[in-house]
């Protein structure tokens, strides 16, 4: 006879599912519940009292109904009902459509609430575990205030069944995790603790999840549970115990209950006393040894609880990664999975090893493993283990075995699924990057990745591409002959044209002495893809074709005569057509010099940390990467992007626009608008004065003339110009940074004029005093700046000064602009600096505990309130710069609060007029990989995203 | 942490659906589908893993799946959980149902919803597993198939004494029954044991 009774259930369910069944269509199933709920809904309203069994039938079929996926929004109120009724199985379908539907109704959390209390102090275990459940599945806020005191009563209580105890510690568990403040285990914590000691493995199974949460948050608190839960491992093991009960699963003792053990051992350290140690290291190698043996059964399901321990043993030695033997051993199991018929295993060791690989004890022996690795790329059936393959590829590679890597990969991507392409391609660029030696080899990766992939090749790998080759001189011949031929291909990815006309327009002369690659032949070249690129593609061929003009003068009169033709100059895209003017215009009035400067080859760019980096990272998920770290990948890119972007946002004004359309050879006047909006940009990413003088030319050649300036103030008139803001908020990017962790010293210095700044910060107030000093021995008029009036005449070594006053509203993230006008010698100078006022200049420190400490961590554990950078160190790691550092950014530097003492934590309180933003502060440094994690945790989300990027610009 | 608990059948129809975090209700039907679609696809014989979808949070959860006969059983799971111990404890699960439902089928799970719920619940509580050894479920369910009977009135049948394996041994044998368009009853763990 059947555990649950078919027979005597409700047969009015049981006819309404199977009309449900029999229905034709979705409509006559949606015909059929609508009359159903009509019914219900007349049936509650109804005046006759319904029966308990009436009342649980339609609740049933409320509930069959929502499972379909049809909302329910009445019956709540009948469900409540039923859970004050006496009888099981009314009380069960109670509880069970709570659970199911829950209702944030606060008027029906109170009736709940009620009937649970009821049901607790009943004393019945069967009810009691009703309630119980009803509290884990709802976990509402409510139930924490009213019963996260009563739990761990029934919890520790000793004659509280085994069966109770068990839901009692989920249900603490669950609570725990909804509401941490409102459950304090102070008192409980060595009883629940001992739960590990239970005879009953059902309370240890239950009890273990409640401990190891508890410990991954105070894992101080609970540090006695290391040693019970080894022991208790150690009997498991050892199969000595007696205890196992029913617990053996396919011959297997007690696996779930093992694995779980292993996981808590995972959040503590190696244990300390020796002889804890010596027997959990017993236990580990007994586990390792029984995987050698032959299997107590062919069913899979023994194998599979074999491993499961096997894999979180491993996952515990990796963790260590203390045991040099262990290591090992840990090593070769996994690569004897790594060829095993079963796919799960094959996937997980792929996936183990990919830990593995960053020990460094075992990085040499997961290198020995490489072609099997190589050879389930290529062969396996399945993606999911196909893509744990490319991970574990990924995470072994090194400067050794970087080529043969490399190669695999990109041979593997001609045949790779589309779900993972994508990453594919950023881990190619990045290995590419990474371990290239020799750069030649590194244009190659990347031009093959392009030709191979193109369509998932972003924007960031073929920025990065172009800026390597434009910062390393020893490569660009290469890259150009390379890409020339790479673009000989009949069917050419548009990114492929992008990168080449790129870098044919800046180095295409190093391979012009080929008549195989004369001049005209590049150029013919790269505009027979011309017609078939988007239009961003074409207006960036178009720069290439100016840059060969001046590169390459024979072929002036073919280019010139492209730009000519009404495809280009009347074309109807304005940024097309604006640029054929102007170049065509700029290539017959400037002369060679002009020209030569003009389309100077690109400066080299700052050298930055991959942009890549950051993309992969937020394709893996967005636990991985922080807002900060993709914000700057953008800028990064933008800037990487120069060349085209920068034109780009010289957008024409609409009266330009317009008039150029109308008149194809403009007036001297609109040509000379839309020539300076044209180069500024180029200047400004040059950041150096020398090609301002000739612009000078150009611009004097111009009828409508500026007032006449001096070669060396010609970059600060730029930006007077037509700078837009937010490159020339770059110019002291730096010296904005340099304040972040201090209030004094220079903001800002050119040959003309020196910025120090003195400032002070109470509560949500400041106070700044700004030094402007004329370093010249001329002097400076109409001198004059956004914040408030000063003397209009700085002589010549004289210095002024300025006091601001600050006040801080509320966050924010954009730090206030400082504009400076002055006249050097005729010539007007205009500056824009951030000022470096920066949300952290309102903390107040906040010493707290290191339990107050975790918990107020804990009460921020929502995704956006934290922010999280990983990044590589930009100065010596110096323990007392760096705490000088984090003084100085204004919070309290913690001791003895992390458990590594290597870690940094701080704690404080932002003021501003609006509100208090509480911050805490972690700060991991890694000696070993010169690399810092930063975490910061905020009330609110901006700040810690802001308070995090200023951060990872400081270490 | 368990975040949710889908068992659907080989078209996408949902047979039990059990969330362990809150969402709305239609962010509930999407993910049934989308983890339908993405667990649908896959081959017999690949692993039994895959990354979850991306409402239900991407590659930081996992998908660990069983097919049985006509049903997928489909625990959605952070990285807290070791894999294959979720697959153990998805056949614990199975294995229950057979047990309770003497040779469960896709049909005993259309018309007694509440019952794989009271069953599920037995083994799992808000996410979190509850119990593993399949003859204390089931002695749990036993004692409240009994109480059911006795409120019915029907004089209380014994409840199973023992829990012998049943019909394990049995050859591939689909039992055929009539009830609307009802299709073939195969049991779900002849196929898979």
């Amino acid at each position: 006879m059947p555990a649950v009774s078919k027979g005597d259930g409700m047969r009015g369910l049981a006819v309404f599912i199977s009309d449900i069944r029999n229905c034709k269509s979705k409509e006559a199933e949606i015909k059929r519940i609508n009359k159903e709920l009509a019914n219900i809904r007349s049936k509650f309203k109804g005046d006759k009292a319904l029966d308990g069994y009436s009342k649980k039938k339609y609740v049933c079929k409320l509930l069959f109904i929502f499972l379909l996926g049809h909302d329910i929004d009445f019956g709540h109120m009948e469900a409540v009902n039923l859970l004050s009724s006496n009888k099981y199985t009314e009380k069960q379908i109670g509880y069970l459509f709570i659970s199911v539907l829950v209702n944030s109704n606060s008027e029906l959390i109170r009736l709940i609430n009620n009937a649970i209390k009821n049901d607790l102090s009943s004393r019945n275990p069967t009810f009691m575990c009703l309630a119980l459940h009803c509290i884990a599945n709802v976990g509402s806020r409510e139930m924490a205030e009213a019963f996260a005191g009563e739990i761990p009563r029934i919890l520790v209580a000793g004659d509280t069944m085994d069966s109770v105890k068990q839901s009692a510690a989920l249900c603490l568990l669950r609570l725990y995790k909804t509401s941490p403040d409102l459950v304090l285990m102070g008192e409980w914590t060595s009883r629940v603790v001992h739960l590990l000691n239970d005879q009953h493995m059902g309370v240890v199974t239950a009890a273990i999840s409640l401990i190891t949460c508890l410990s991954q948050k105070n894992p101080d608190e609970f540090k006695t549970c290391v040693s019970l839960a080894v022991s208790r491992l150690s009997r498991i093991v050892s199969s000595a115990s007696t205890d196992l009960q029913d617990y053996t699963y396919y011959f297997v003792p007690a696996p779930w209950l093992s694995c779980k053990l292993l996981r808590l051992l995972q959040c503590y350290p190696p244990p300390e006393d020796g002889a804890v140690k010596g027997r959990l290291v017993e236990c580990l190698e007994t586990i390792l040894n029984k995987a050698q043996e032959p299997p107590k059964s062919k069913k899979v399901q023994h194998s599979n609880a074999k491993n499961a321990i096997l894999f979180e043993a491993i996952a515990l030695i990796i963790h260590y990664d203390s045991e040099p033997n262990l290591l090992v051993r840990a090593c070769n199991q996994l690569g004897q999975f790594l060829q095993h018929r079963e796919t799960n295993l094959r996937y997980l060791a792929l996936e183990s090893m990919c830990t593995l690989a960053s020990s460094e004890f075992s990085h040499e022996a997961v290198k020995t493993h490489i072609e099997t690795v190589i050879n389930a790329l290529k062969t396996e059936r399945d993606v999911s283990v196909r893509q744990r393959a490319a991970d574990l590829l990924y995470a072994m590679c090194d400067r050794s075995n970087a080529k043969q890597i490399v190669a695999e990969m990109l041979s593997y991507l001609e045949t790779a699924d589309y779900s993972i392409r994508e990453e594919m391609v950023l881990k190619v660029a990045i290995l590419a990057e990474k371990y290239a030696v020799d750069y030649s080899w590194y244009v190659d990766t990347i031009l093959n990745l392009i030709r191979i992939a193109g369509d998932y090749v972003s924007e960031e790998v073929w920025y990065r591409v172009i800026q390597i080759v434009i910062n390393r001189d020893d490569v660009q011949g290469y890259a150009a002959k390379t890409v020339f031929e790479a673009l000989q291909a009949p069917a050419c990815h548009e990114n492929m044209v992008k990168v080449g006309g790129y870098i044919l327009g800046e180095f295409g002369n190093l391979i012009a002495g080929d008549p195989r690659s004369s001049p005209l032949v590049q150029f013919n070249l790269l505009h027979s893809k011309f017609h078939l690129c988007s239009v961003p593609t074409r207006a960036l061929l178009l720069s290439a074709y100016i840059k060969f003009i001046n590169l390459f003068p024979e072929t002036k009169s073919t280019i010139q005569e492209v730009l000519r033709c009404d495809s280009q100059i009347r074309n109807s895209d304005v940024e097309l057509q604006q640029r054929a003017v102007e170049y065509l215009k700029l290539s017959s009035i400037a002369s060679t010099d002009v020209l030569a400067t003009v389309l100077e080859e690109m400066p080299p760019f700052p050298e930055r940390e991959s942009s890549i980096l950051a993309k992969l990272k937020k394709k893996k998920g967005p636990g991985a990467v922080s807002a900060g770290e993709l914000e700057e990948g953008k800028r990064e890119g933008g800037e990487v992007n120069g060349w085209e972007v920068n034109q780009q946002k010289s957008e024409p004004s609409q009266e330009n626009a317009s008039s150029l359309t109308t008149s194809p050879s403009p007036t001297p006047t609109a040509m000379h608008l839309s020539l300076t909006s044209f180069f500024f940009p180029s200047s400004l990413s040059q950041s150096t004065p020398s090609p301002s003088a000739d612009l000078l030319g150009l611009r004097s050649a111009a009828p409508v003339s500026a007032a006449p300036v001096s070669a060396g103030s010609l970059l600060v008139d730029v930006f007077s110009e037509a700078g837009p803001a937010a490159s020339t908020a770059g110019v002291n990017d730096d010296g904005f940074l340099r304040f972040v962790c201090k209030n004094n010293g220079v903001l800002f210095e050119n040959q003309l004029l020196q910025i120090g700044i003195k400032s002070e910060y109470r509560q949500n107030l400041g106070r700044m005093y700004l030094f402007y000093g004329n370093k010249t021995s001329v002097q400076f008029v109409s001198f004059s700046t956004t914040l408030k009036p000063v003397d209009p005449l700085v002589e010549g070594g004289a210095q002024v000064q300025q006091v601001i006053n600050i006040e801080c509203l509320s966050d924010f993230s954009d730090a206030p602009l400082l504009n400076i006008k002055f006249r050097y010698g005729g010539a007007l100078q205009n500056l824009s600096l951030k000022l470096p006022v920066t949300i952290n200049k309102f903390f107040q420190p906040t010493e707290m505990s290191s339990h107050d400490f975790f918990q107020r961590w804990k009460q921020l554990s929502q995704p956006q309130q934290e922010a999280q950078k990983i990044f590589k160190a930009n100065h010596p790691m110096d323990t007392e710069v760096l705490k000088a550092k984090l003084l100085g950014l204004g919070t309290a530097l913690l001791d003895n609060v992390d458990p590594n003492p290597e870690n940094f934590v701080c704690a404080g309180v932002i003021q501003t007029k609006a509100q208090q933003i509480g911050c805490l502060l972690r700060l991991e440094p890694n000696a070993q990989a010169q690399m810092y994690r930063l975490t910061l945790r905020s009330s609110k989300d901006t700040v810690a995203k802001r308070l995090c990027e200023l951060l990872s610009e400081q270490f | 942490m368990i975040k949710a608990i889908l068992i659907f059948n080989n078209h996408g129809k949902p047979r039990l659906s059990k969330f362990y975090e809150h969402y709305n209700e239609d962010i509930e039907q999407q993910i049934i589908r989308e983890t339908f679609h993405l667990v649908s696809k896959r081959d017999e014989n690949v692993c039994n893993f895959l990354e979850g979808g991306l409402l239900i949070g991407g590659s930081d959860n996992k998908l660990i799946y069983r097919h049985y006969a006509t049903l997928y059983f489909v625990f959605c799971v952070d990285s807290a959980e070791s894999e294959l111990g979720i697959l153990d404890l998805i056949q614990v699960f199975v294995e229950t149902l057979d047990k309770c439902f003497e040779n469960v089928c896709e049909l005993d799970l259309i018309f007694h919803v509440d019952k794989v719920h009271h069953i599920l619940a037995e083994m799992v509580m808000g996410g979190m597993v509850l119990e593993t050894n399949m003859n204390e479920i089931i002695t749990q369910v036993d004692a409240q198939v009994k109480m059911e009977r006795s409120e019915a009135g029907i004089a209380g049948a014994p409840a199973r004494a023992v829990s012998a394996v049943k019909n394990m041994n049995l050859p591939e044998m689909p039992k055929n029954i009539n009830i609307g368009d009802i299709s073939i009853k195969v049991n779900l763990l002849l196929q898979r044991l």
